[in-house]
């Protein structure tokens, strides 16, 4: 049977005119330009920079949420506000409550931009690669390291807080002398820290800084501070009690993560569970309930 | 109604302080120190700012701004409520986006920096929270440039040095000067921080040096007014 062409009926369906531009798409809205500005990375619905605010010599983060040319102007404009917005809040509300996460220092929800605290550091990720390929040692600084996560993991949690994208990438480690639970300092005394080390190595004599000690040194600091999570475009905040199963597959997949960096991090979740169970009341049942979550992964079953 | 004096930029500038300085009583005062720093991403917007201390005359300059004087456009600023410079860097990078993005909710960026400051959306609040009031003694002024008229530093400096009865004092580079007067109990109080702070539910901050405790306390109380600020009106 040869194909007939069917008349349309009715004249196609057509796309709303794209939200109009005024700048080309990814140039950001003033104050910014991209003389100040330096891309770090971009995620499906944001781009990152580094930049500066308020002085010269403060780093920040701006996150910009370009608008979308293939949604309606309109829902465009309510999205991105809604989620920058709910980015922004829960960001304030955990530093509220203590939760060791970047300030919120400047937002413009029609523009669509975000700035952030520069948080120094690296991410768990890398820090945990760095340690994969010295050897991967369970030594005392990386499960100290693993208790503190589990820690500020529970500490989220336990202000009702639920990330929704928990990876090692989304957990930093904060260069500097570590304050969390009064363990403070007293190790790190008489210690170079990375940035005394580095201002060494940029006065000359460079010889003297990739020194085996000095640079077991710089791997041992690495491992301190404290962590600071980042990335809250997923999350959400609620008061009720139902939202175990939320926080049991933020663990699940913050342990997805760990067994994804390298194999051999996988058994140090172990770690960051137990640091979790004792952190807030009600931390042992999203643990039973994360048994559940490994059987059947992150969704949830229609079945119920 | 707040007091802010008529938008700037119109071709009916008022008359600048060096003309009419010979038209005033002369004075012996010497001209007040005036920091000057402008923001990053908006070099050609420089902000000038004068901290004093032992104001004597404060209820003189606030009939001043109440008439809408052309010559005081400036903020007034209670330098007790004002925690720290980020805590005003931030009110005044927030002003001047608001003013130059038109999204502004006062006349001019020196009224809208009095209102960023304030936690909600009450204008006549905002100032008599964070404005110079009759009884202040500690003031900080402040007076945006690069709008219209040129504002050279040193005119603002003898200005101010004129009409300002009370000490000037001089500011560093890092302007830790403008938390020296800060009452942190009364900022506590404005923004409805219970005690403690960022609260942390008795668990973080058990620092060691008490010194530090504080200061830790400090930077946690910063970090929720700063976003608190960042999202007034949101």
């Amino acid at each position: 049977m040869a194909p007939e062409t069917i008349e349309p009926t009715a004249p196609p369906l057509r796309a709303p005119s794209p939200t109009p531009t005024y700048r080309p798409l990814h140039a950001l809205p003033p104050p910014f330009t991209s003389s100040n500005l330096e891309v770090l990375t971009q995620g499906a619905e944001a781009l990152v920079y580094r930049s500066v605010f308020l002085t010269p010599h403060t780093p920040c983060v701006v996150k910009y949420r370009p608008p979308k040319p293939y949604r309606h102007p309109v829902l465009d404009r309510r999205l991105t506000k809604a989620r920058l917005l709910a980015e922004a809040r829960v960001l304030v509300r955990c530093k509220r409550d203590g939760v060791d996460v970047p300030r919120v220092l400047g937002a413009d929800w029609e523009a669509g931009w975000l700035v952030l605290e520069w948080v120094e550091g690296r991410t768990v990720r890398g820090v945990l690669d760095g340690w994969a390929e010295r050897g991967a040692s369970v030594e005392e600084g990386v499960v100290g390291l693993m208790g503190r996560v589990g820690r500020a993991v529970g500490r989220l949690h336990g202000i009702g807080v639920v990330h929704g994208d928990l990876t090692t990438s989304n957990l930093m480690v904060r260069q500097g002398e570590r304050k969390e639970e009064g363990v403070q300092g007293e190790q790190s005394k008489g210690r170079m820290t990375t940035s005394e080390m580095r201002m060494l190595a940029e006065d000359g004599e460079t010889p003297s800084f990739p020194s085996v000690e000095a640079k077991r040194q710089e791997q041992r600091d690495e491992l301190e501070g404290d962590i600071v999570l980042i990335d809250f475009g997923l999350a959400s905040h609620s008061t009720q009690n139902l939202q175990d199963e939320d926080r049991a597959v933020d663990l699940y997949v913050l342990e997805r993560a760990f067994a994804a960096t390298h194999p051999k991090a996988e058994p140090l979740f172990q770690k960051v569970l137990s640091a979790y169970g004792e952190s807030f009341k009600g931390a042992r049942a999203v643990l039973k309930k994360l048994e559940d979550v490994r059987l059947r992964g992150r969704k949830r079953s229609m079945l119920g | 109604m707040a007091p802010s004096s008529p938008p700037q930029d119109t071709t009916s500038t008022p008359p600048r302080p060096q003309e009419t300085a010979t038209s005033q009583p002369p004075s012996q005062s010497p001209p007040a120190h005036i920091h000057t720093l402008t923001l990053p991403h908006y070099p050609t917007h420089p902000i000038h700012l004068a901290l004093f201390r032992s104001v004597t005359n404060a209820p003189t300059l606030r009939s001043q701004l109440l008439s809408s004087n052309p010559l005081f456009d400036y903020a007034f600023l209670d330098a007790t409520v004002l925690l720290s410079p980020t805590h005003l860097l931030l009110a005044a990078q927030l002003a001047l986006h608001a003013h130059l993005t038109g999204k502004g909710k006062t006349r001019t960026p020196h009224s809208e920096l009095v209102f960023r400051l304030h936690p909600n959306n009450n204008i006549g609040e905002a100032y008599r929270k964070f404005g110079m009031g009759d009884e202040s003694r500690e003031v900080l002024v402040v007076k945006f440039g690069g709008l219209g008229e040129a504002v050279a530093a040193e005119w603002v400096g003898k200005h101010l040095g004129e009409v300002v009865e009370g000490e000037s004092v001089r500011m560093g580079e890092d302007m830790e000067e403008v938390a020296m007067f800060a009452d942190v109990a009364k900022v506590r109080k404005i923004y409805k921080l219970g005690e403690g702070g960022a609260k942390g539910k008795g668990k973080k901050g058990t620092d060691v040096n008490g010194d530090g405790k504080a200061r830790d306390e400090l930077k946690g109380m910063e970090s929720v007014i700063l976003g608190m600020m960042a999202l007034k009106g949101s």
